[in-house]
């Protein structure tokens, strides 16, 4: 499995990181490396073997479906970069 | 008093008691062996006035009677944590400002507990990397020194690991998904635990990647490791992962007895190429637990070579996921936008510019091993791999073995921009003994053993069972009697 310059173009969209046009071949190289180090995996027989979910075999706790929390707006808001009216603002998202 | 910033943890509870010291006076001294310590870039926001405060509190607590035992005790604290009112930023720049409402439960406990926070601590970013090069602090640079060159203290938690061992606090809270406390522990001659998942809440630890992280004290010594790992852990119902079983008395564990108690030495763990001295530091240390009156016996943990690759699948793509949520709008760091960029634009400008290299890369491979056509191909066979290596471990422990001995590094510490050239698996290997642990889910320390040629610090690991940190942490303690490492760096800074 090798990737190129398209796929690493595509997967830094899906993750929304911009890369420049330039750095692209460097990045999918580095993917290369990472990825033929995993490949490595393929040697493993897992046939029949259940993907591990939790490393303890523990039931997560459950509490009462009940409000705990809340009316906390100003401090929820006051990290954000751009805050107005009680919201975080954001640039226009439908044109 | 001189060096008061050089006792251990018990040492100063003892001196408080006894009323030979006062809690701002530790304060004091380690405030101003952090000023003099710039050169080691350990501590990144110093917060000395919240310090004096909080040693004020401790003192009249500890005269009113009945404190706990960490009352009192200066600490630094991984830049992880969320701290309230402290700047906490994961040593990202995405994080640029951010100041948490709100504060971990862990570091909670401890200021429940009457401690006292020194300041926050410099990190890998994300605490993604083992030689703590990928902070937007700078490096951190270890004590240690044999020559000219400014040595890493390992990573993630780098700064931990240098301000303990460079006596700036008594103790520190570290991080560990894949070894960030153990690697660096051994890089710095100091011990580090990192607990079984669900020992301690990671309810306000900025996350990597959920499945692995785990919190843990770095400490001078394995009595300290006990102490403080004690009041760290607990039951919380805002971490549904937090385990609720009861917390015992680690300190009155160690009682330095462990006749009878079977130790594994795994094969897996003899790595071509190993140096010949970590080789003979692994053995010496089975000899010591042998003369200790343990069973030494060899052991199989055969999907051990997997553990690494296996990681870089399930660590990227926990962490594509749980760093989503930088984007600009809730916190930290937005960029400036130009004439008609979206909301698309902000987002890929933003995370283009507050994360680091390193953390756009293990994002990137997350997002891709997650992505439609490669999930079972990458990201579910590594699930199947992990429940293979930590069948391995309940094999071995279902056979009789109480702990696992194995090396805590491939090697002692390296020189900082020494692996910048190399491709990134390289400086991955530095975790290929730590690993395992955190893919199990199991307890693992790293206690100081020895020296290398150089004159740096070796570590040694041992591996418990679930929920057996007590045992684990007496098995270190006799190791740590037995091995007498007793070494400081020569200050230079």
């Amino acid at each position: 499995m090798s990737i190129d310059v398209k796929t690493a173009a595509h997967v830094a969209k899906l993750a929304r990181i911009k890369v420049e046009e330039d750095r692209l071949p460097a990045l999918a190289e580095e993917f290369n490396a990472v990825l033929g180090f995993i490949e490595q995996l393929n040697e493993v027989d897992v046939d029949g073997v259940a993907p591990m979910v939790s490393v303890t075999p523990m039931r997560l706790k459950r509490r009462k479906d009940g409000v705990t929390d809340g009316n906390m707006q100003a401090q929820i808001l006051k990290n954000a970069p751009d805050a107005r009216e009680g919201f975080f603002a954001v640039p226009k998202v439908v044109e | 008093m001189s060096d008061l910033n050089k006792l251990t943890i018990a040492a100063a509870r003892d001196k408080l008691r006894a009323k030979e010291v006062t809690s701002v006076e530790l304060t004091e001294a380690c405030l101003g062996a952090i000023d003099a310590a710039d050169a080691l870039n350990a501590f990144v926001h110093k917060t000395p006035e919240l310090a004096l405060e909080q040693a004020k509190a401790a003192d009249a607590r500890i005269a009113a009677g009945d404190a706990p035992d960490m009352c009192g005790i200066p600490l630094g604290i991984k830049d992880l944590f969320c701290t309230k009112g402290v700047p906490s930023q994961a040593a990202s720049r995405i994080l640029e400002g951010f100041r948490p409402e709100y504060e971990s439960t862990v570091s909670q406990n401890l200021l429940d507990a009457g401690t006292v926070m020194l300041g926050k601590l410099n990190m890998d970013e994300f605490a993604m990397g083992s030689s703590n090069e990928t902070s937007v602090y700078g490096n951190v640079v270890n004590p240690w020194k044999v020559d000219d060159r400014s040595l890493t203290p390992g990573g993630s938690s780098g700064g931990s690991a240098s301000a303990v061992s460079a006596d700036l606090c008594l103790a520190a809270t570290g991080t560990d998904t894949g070894g960030s406390i153990r690697q660096p522990a051994a890089f710095v001659g100091i011990t580090g635990i990192k607990p079984t998942y669900g020992r301690c809440s990671r309810w306000g630890i900025v996350a990597f990647a959920s499945s692995l992280d785990q919190a843990g004290p770095m400490t001078k010594d394995v009595r300290d490791a006990a102490i403080m790992l004690e009041t760290m852990c607990g039951h919380d119902p805002k971490d549904s992962t937090s385990a609720d079983i009861p917390v015992p008395n680690f300190e009155a564990m160690l009682t330095g007895d462990i006749k009878g108690k079977t130790i594994g030495i795994p094969q897996e763990y003899r790595m071509d190429g190993m140096p010949a001295e970590i080789e003979k530091l692994w053995a010496d240390g089975a000899a010591m637990l042998k003369d200790a009156g343990a069973k030494i016996v060899d052991i199989s943990l055969p999907h051990t070579k997997y553990a690494l690759p296996a990681y870089y699948v399930i660590a990227p793509a926990e962490a594509s996921s749980n760093l989503a949520r930088y984007d600009g709008v809730r916190y930290g760091h937005r960029a400036k936008l130009g004439q008609g960029d979206g909301i698309t634009e902000m987002y890929e400008k933003t995370r283009a510019e507050g994360f680091g290299h390193e953390v756009q890369r293990r994002v990137m491979v997350g997002t891709y091993v997650l992505s439609a056509g490669y999930y079972d191909a990458y990201y579910n066979r590594a699930r199947k791999v992990r429940a293979l290596i930590k069948k391995d471990f309940d094999d071995v422990f279902a056979a009789g073995v109480d702990a696992i001995l194995t090396p805590a590094t491939p090697s002692a510490a390296f020189g900082l921009g020494e692996m910048t050239d190399a491709d990134p698996v390289q400086m991955y290997l530095n975790d290929v003994f730590t690993v395992t642990v955190n893919l199990a889910g199991l307890p693992g320390i790293s206690v100081p053993a020895g020296l290398d040629s150089q004159g740096l610090p070796l570590g040694l690991q041992l591996i418990g069972r679930p929920w057996e940190e007590g045992d684990l942490l007496n098995t270190a303690y006799v190791l740590e009697q037995a091995a007498g490492f007793v070494s400081k760096p020569a200050k230079w800074w």
